[in-house]
């Protein structure tokens, strides 16, 4: 499941939506991207998130089918925001669930790793009376790339 | 044929608008060829695609290259390396 929205969102609401009546679940791995202040030169105070709709959605739905794919999960969510925000603000929620943790903490991360090169999302940042596009990490684009040599990983 | 453009970040900041749609010229067959099209067409689109090689492409709202042929689209976006998650 994958959802876009401007609104922040509720954790442990989220987690509790989608385990609901579950008992086949073994592990459960919930990631929080939340917006970092910075400090010195990259001090921020505020961000704002754009993203292109209809694509936004299209991708999030084929990063978390290739996950599914890969591990043997039993649900997943993946809820990112869009608009303006601020330090400390949520940004993006990842939930695996799987019968056994390697299936869940790997797929956590695959999803991370995809959805940080693939989704349309574009970050500005704004300090002071300065405002800049963050720019791509060469960094993101290696942690995608090291899934793709590997197939199937955990059972 | 018309196809529908968007911009997104600061290739939508540069250029000016978020979207529009034009009509595809003959000789434009490619991204590759969109782009170098769109530069002609005035400061804004020239500075906007003055680094065409760092901007990325979708048709149809799907990731493609610089290569990918642009016949029968029915949108087309420009945008910068995405910075989400």
């Amino acid at each position: 499941m994958i959802r876009v929205q401007e609104n922040d969102f509720d954790i442990g609401a989220e987690l509790a939506r989608l385990t609901e009546g579950r008992s086949d679940l073994g592990a459960i791995v919930t990631f929080t991207g939340t917006v970092r202040q910075g400090a010195g030169d990259d001090k921020i105070d505020e961000m704002t998130l754009e993203h292109y709709p209809g694509m936004t959605e299209g991708e999030l739905e084929r990063v978390e089918a290739e996950a599914r794919s890969r591990w043997p999960l039993a649900a997943s969510l993946i809820v990112h925001r869009f608009g303006r925000l601020e330090p400390g603000d949520n940004i993006v929620l990842v939930i695996t669930a799987s019968a056994h943790r390697k299936a869940a903490f790997e797929a956590a991360e695959f999803l991370m790793d995809y959805l940080k090169t693939n989704a349309p999302f574009w970050k500005r940042e704004v300090s002071g009376d300065k405002a800049r596009w963050v720019e791509a990490r060469a960094s993101d684009d290696a942690n995608a790339k090291r899934w793709d040599a590997r197939g199937k990983a955990a059972e | 044929m018309s196809v529908k453009l968007l911009y997104f970040a600061w290739v939508r900041e540069q250029t000016g608008i978020r979207e529009e749609t034009i009509e595809l010229p003959q000789e434009v067959a490619t991204i590759s060829d969109l782009m170098t099209w769109l530069k002609e067409r005035g400061p804004e689109f020239a500075a906007a695609f003055a680094e065409s090689h760092v901007i990325r492409a979708a048709v149809d709202q799907t990731h493609v290259n610089h290569d990918a042929r642009v016949a029968g689209a029915t949108e087309i976006a420009f945008f910068p390396p995405v910075t989400g998650g």
